[in-house]
C-alpha cells in the first residue's frame, strides 16, 4: 500500500513520465454530421447502414450492452419497424431463466432484450483478443476526444463542436496504415495514425466492399460500399448508442431557450417600468475624478 | 435580519392570532420587503440570488437521481446509463445536475470576484464574508464526491488521487485515508460514503447559505462606491426593485445554464467518465473538473506531497484573513487606481492557474505553475497589506446617491411620489 501511494502520489507531483507525448498523435479530420449544431438529426438511413456494419464487423467482437433490440425502434433513432425489431431479435439466441424446474434455457430473443454480448465474460473476451477485452461500443463517441487546445477550446463553445469522439472514432476506423521506416510495431499490435502512441491490439477492421450496402432502382448502392464510408455510418450509429435522446435534447433545448428569451424579454421590461418609480436605475458609481485627496 | 424594526403589521384576525405566536411573516417581510438596498446595485449583486437558485435546483434534481441511481460498485455506472436511456427525461435531470455543478461554481467565482474588487470582505462584513468561504468549501467537497458518483474511470481515479492527498499528513494520514475509502484502496464502501456524504453536505451548505443571509441583513449590503447607505435616498426596498432584478438576472442565467444543457452536455466533464471504472487501468492524465484546476495546479507545483497538499489548502484558507491583510481603508477597488491594476493581475494569475493545472506537469508548465502560485500567495501577503500604506486612493462620494446621480442630475434624487419609503437606516 506504501508502494502504490507513493506511485500515486508521483503522478500527482508529476514525476512520472507521461505514457506518451501529446503532439505526436495527429488531429483527426473534422467531418460534416447531420446531427452536429443546435437543429442536428440522425440520418435514419445512415444509422440503418451504421448498424448493419456493427452487426456484420463489429459485433464479433465488440459487446454493445446498453442497448435493447427495442431501442433500434424508438423515436430519434434508426426507426426500424416493429416487425423488422421483432424479426431481428428473433434471429438471436438469449439465455433465461431459471424455469420451473430451475435450470437456465434459451430462447429467441425479444425486442425488450439487450443485444447480446459476443463473449461470455470478460475474461473470455481478453483471452480470445490477445490478452485485452474488445471495450463495449455503447458509449464510444462519448467516450473517447482528442486533445484541442487553446484556443480552440474556447472557439467550440461557440460553434457546438461536441463531435470531436465521432471525428476521432471514424478517423481511427480509417487511420490504419504501414508503419513508417524505422517505427517497430510490437507482436500482436497494428499500426494505426490517429491511435494514441500508433500502436492498437485491434486488426484493421473494415475493407472495401465488405459489406452489403442498400441499392437503389439502378442496381448500384446508394451510398459508395468503401471503409470510408463505412467508418463514418458505423460512427453515426454508435454516436446514437452513446446519447440515443440526441435529437429529444437538441429540440427541447431550442424550445426551452426560446421560451426563456421570451421570458426574460418580458422580465427586463417589468423591471424597467417597476424601477421607473424611482427614477430608473442607476448603477455603478460615478467615474471619480483622477485626483487625489489633497 | 432581526436588525431591521419591521413596519409589518398583519391584516387580518388570523394573522395577528399567529404573528404573536411566530413571527415569522413579520421576518419575511423585514429581510425580503423592506430590506434597504443601496440603489446602485449593479448585475455582479444578482449572484447571491442565483446561488440561491443553483442550489435549488442542484438539490431538487439530486433528489429525483437519487430515486434511479445505484451507490454500488457494480451497478453505479450502468444505474446512470439506465438514468441516460430508460427513465423519462432522465437524460434531462442529470445533463442538468451535472452541468448545474459546473454553473454553480461559474456563479460563486463570480460572486467572489465581485467581493475581492469592491471590498466586501472589510468590515462590518468579516463574518459574512468567512461564512462564505465555508460554504465554497462544502460545495468544492460536494461537487468531489458528486464526481465520483457515476464510477467512471475520472471518478475512481480522481477519488483515488485527491484521498491519497490526506495520507500526507503526519502521523494520522494513513488513518484518515483508510476511514474515507472504508477499506485499503478506494472501492464499493468509498462509493456508498461519498454517495452518502453527497447527500448530506448540500443541506449543510443551505444552513451556512442561512446564516450568509442572516449575516448579510445586520450590515446591509455593499455597493459598488463601498460608503455605507446614509439615508433613506441611498436605498430602495427589496421587493419590488431587488426583487425583479434578482429574478431577471436568474432568467438570463438560465439561458446561459440551458446552452451547456442542451448543446454541450459533455463539453465540461471528461470523455474518460463514460469509460466504467477500471482499477488495472490508469488514465493517461488524471485531471479535475475545471473547477478545481487552479487549486490542483498550486497542488503540483510543490515538489513535495505535504507542502503540495498545505498550499492546497492555504490558498483557501488564506482567503478568511483578507479583512485582516487588506489595510486599505476604502473599500471599492473603483476609488484604489493602483490595486485595481493588481486585481487583474490576480484574475489573469488565476486563469492561468486553472489552464495550468489541465496540462501535464512537465517542462515549463511546472516552472509557470511555480511562478503562478508564487505571485497568487504574494497577492494575499504582500500585495494587500503594502498597498493600504502606499496607495492614495481617490476621493469618496459624500453618499450613494450623489455617486450616481448628484453631480450629472443635480441632486434630482428620488423624485416625489415615488414609491421608496425612507429608512432610518441602513
Amino acid at each position: 500500500m506504501m508502494k502504490r501511494t507513493l506511485l500515486i502520489a508521483a503522478a500527482v507531483l508529476g514525476l512520472s513520465a507521461p505514457a506518451f507525448a501529446a503532439g505526436e498523435t495527429p488531429v483527426p479530420p473534422q467531418l460534416k454530421w447531420s446531427f452536429q449544431g443546435p437543429f442536428g438529426k440522425f440520418d435514419r438511413a445512415q444509422l440503418q447502414r451504421g448498424f448493419k456494419v456493427y452487426r456484420e464487423v463489429c459485433a464479433s467482437c465488440h459487446s454493445l450492452n446498453y442497448v435493447a433490440f427495442r431501442n433500434l425502434h424508438q423515436p430519434g433513432g434508426p426507426e426500424f419497424s416493429e416487425a423488422q425489431v421483432r424479426a431481428l431479435a428473433a434471429e438471436y439466441k438469449v439465455q433465461d431463466g431459471p424455469n420451473e424446474a430451475g435450470d437456465m434455457f434459451e430462447r429467441p430473443g425479444r425486442p425488450a432484450d439487450r443485444f447480446p454480448a459476443p463473449f461470455p465474460n470478460e475474461n473470455a473476451a481478453a483471452s480470445a483478443n490477445g490478452g485485452k477485452a474488445p471495450p463495449d461500443l455503447s458509449l464510444m463517441p462519448k467516450a473517447r476526444t482528442y486533445e484541442r487546445g487553446f484556443p480552440w477550446f474556447i472557439t467550440d463553445v461557440f460553434r457546438q463542436y461536441s463531435e470531436n469522439g465521432a471525428d476521432y472514432v471514424t478517423a481511427l476506423l480509417t487511420g490504419y496504415e504501414e508503419a513508417p521506416q524505422g517505427f517497430t510495431v510490437p507482436q500482436g499490435g497494428h499500426y494505426n495514425h490517429y491511435y494514441p502512441g500508433h500502436v492498437i491490439a485491434m486488426p484493421k477492421p473494415l475493407s472495401d466492399g465488405q459489406v452489403e450496402y442498400p441499392k437503389n432502382e439502378a442496381g448500384q448502392p446508394q451510398v459508395p460500399e468503401t471503409v470510408d464510408q463505412y467508418a463514418r455510418d458505423v460512427t453515426a450509429f454508435l454516436t446514437w448508442t452513446a446519447e440515443p435522446h440526441l435529437e429529444a435534447r437538441k429540440r427541447l433545448g431550442f424550445q426551452v431557450i426560446l421560451f426563456l428569451l421570451v421570458l426574460s424579454g418580458l422580465l427586463y421590461f417589468t423591471k424597467k417600468k417597476v424601477w421607473a418609480r424611482v427614477g430608473g436605475e442607476v448603477e455603478g458609481h460615478a467615474t471619480p475624478p483622477m485626483t487625489h485627496n489633497p | 435580519m432581526s436588525d431591521h424594526p419591521t413596519t409589518y403589521v398583519p391584516k387580518s384576525a388570523f394573522g395577528k392570532w399567529f404573528e404573536s405566536r411566530l413571527p415569522i411573516a413579520g421576518l419575511i417581510h423585514s429581510s425580503f420587503i423592506a430590506f434597504p438596498v443601496p440603489r446602485n446595485l449593479t448585475y455582479f449583486w444578482t449572484f447571491g440570488a442565483i446561488l440561491v437558485f443553483m442550489l435549488v435546483a442542484q438539490i431538487v434534481t439530486g433528489v429525483f437521481l437519487a430515486m434511479y441511481y445505484t451507490p454500488n460498485a457494480g451497478m453505479a455506472f450502468q444505474s446512470v446509463e439506465h438514468i441516460m436511456r430508460d427513465v423519462n427525461y432522465g437524460w434531462l435531470i442529470r445533463y442538468l445536475h451535472a452541468n448545474g455543478a459546473s454553473m454553480f461554481f461559474v456563479a460563486v467565482y463570480v460572486h467572489i470576484f465581485r467581493n475581492f474588487y469592491y471590498g466586501s470582505y472589510k468590515a462590518p462584513r468579516e463574518v459574512l464574508y468567512i461564512l462564505g468561504v465555508i460554504i465554497f468549501l462544502l460545495m468544492m467537497a460536494t461537487a468531489f464526491m458528486g464526481y465520483v458518483l457515476p464510477w467512471g474511470q475520472m471518478s475512481f481515479w480522481g477519488a483515488t488521487v485527491i484521498t491519497n492527498l490526506f495520507s500526507a499528513i503526519p502521523l494520522v494520514g494513513e488513518t484518515i485515508v483508510s476511514y474515507l475509502w472504508g477499506g485499503y484502496s478506494v472501492g464499493n464502501p468509498t462509493l456508498n460514503r461519498f454517495f452518502s456524504l453527497h447527500y448530506l453536505l448540500p443541506f449543510m451548505i443551505a444552513g451556512v447559505v442561512i446564516l450568509h443571509i442572516w449575516a448579510l441583513h445586520v450590515p446591509g449590503q455593499n455597493n459598488p462606491t463601498g460608503i455605507p447607505i446614509k439615508s433613506g435616498k441611498d436605498a430602495v426596498p427589496f421587493t419590488p426593485y431587488a426583487t425583479i432584478k434578482d429574478i431577471f438576472a436568474v432568467v438570463v442565467f438560465m439561458i446561459f445554464f440551458a446552452y451547456w444543457v442542451f448543446y454541450m452536455p459533455n463539453y465540461l466533464g471528461h470523455a474518460d467518465n463514460y469509460i466504467p471504472a477500471n482499477p488495472a487501468v490508469t488514465p493517461a492524465h488524471i485531471v479535475p473538473e475545471w473547477y478545481f484546476l487552479p487549486f490542483y495546479a498550486i497542488l503540483r507545483a510543490i515538489p513535495d506531497k505535504l507542502g503540495g497538499v498545505i498550499a492546497m489548502g492555504s490558498a483557501i484558507v488564506i482567503w478568511c484573513f483578507m479583512p485582516w491583510l487588506d489595510t486599505s481603508k476604502v473599500r471599492s477597488t473603483a476609488y484604489r487606481p493602483l490595486y485595481k491594476q493588481f486585481f487583474w493581475i490576480f484574475v489573469i494569475v488565476c486563469f492561468l492557474l486553472g489552464w495550468l493545472g489541465s496540462r501535464p506537469a512537465e517542462g515549463w508548465y511546472v516552472i509557470a505553475s511555480q511562478i503562478c502560485t508564487a505571485y497568487y500567495f504574494a497577492h494575499f501577503l504582500i500585495i494587500l497589506p503594502v498597498l493600504g500604506f502606499v496607495e492614495r486612493p481617490l476621493p469618496l462620494p459624500n453618499s450613494i446617491l450623489e455617486s450616481v446621480m448628484g453631480v450629472q442630475k443635480g441632486g434630482a434624487g428620488i423624485p416625489a411620489g415615488a414609491n421608496a419609503e425612507p429608512h432610518s437606516k441602513g
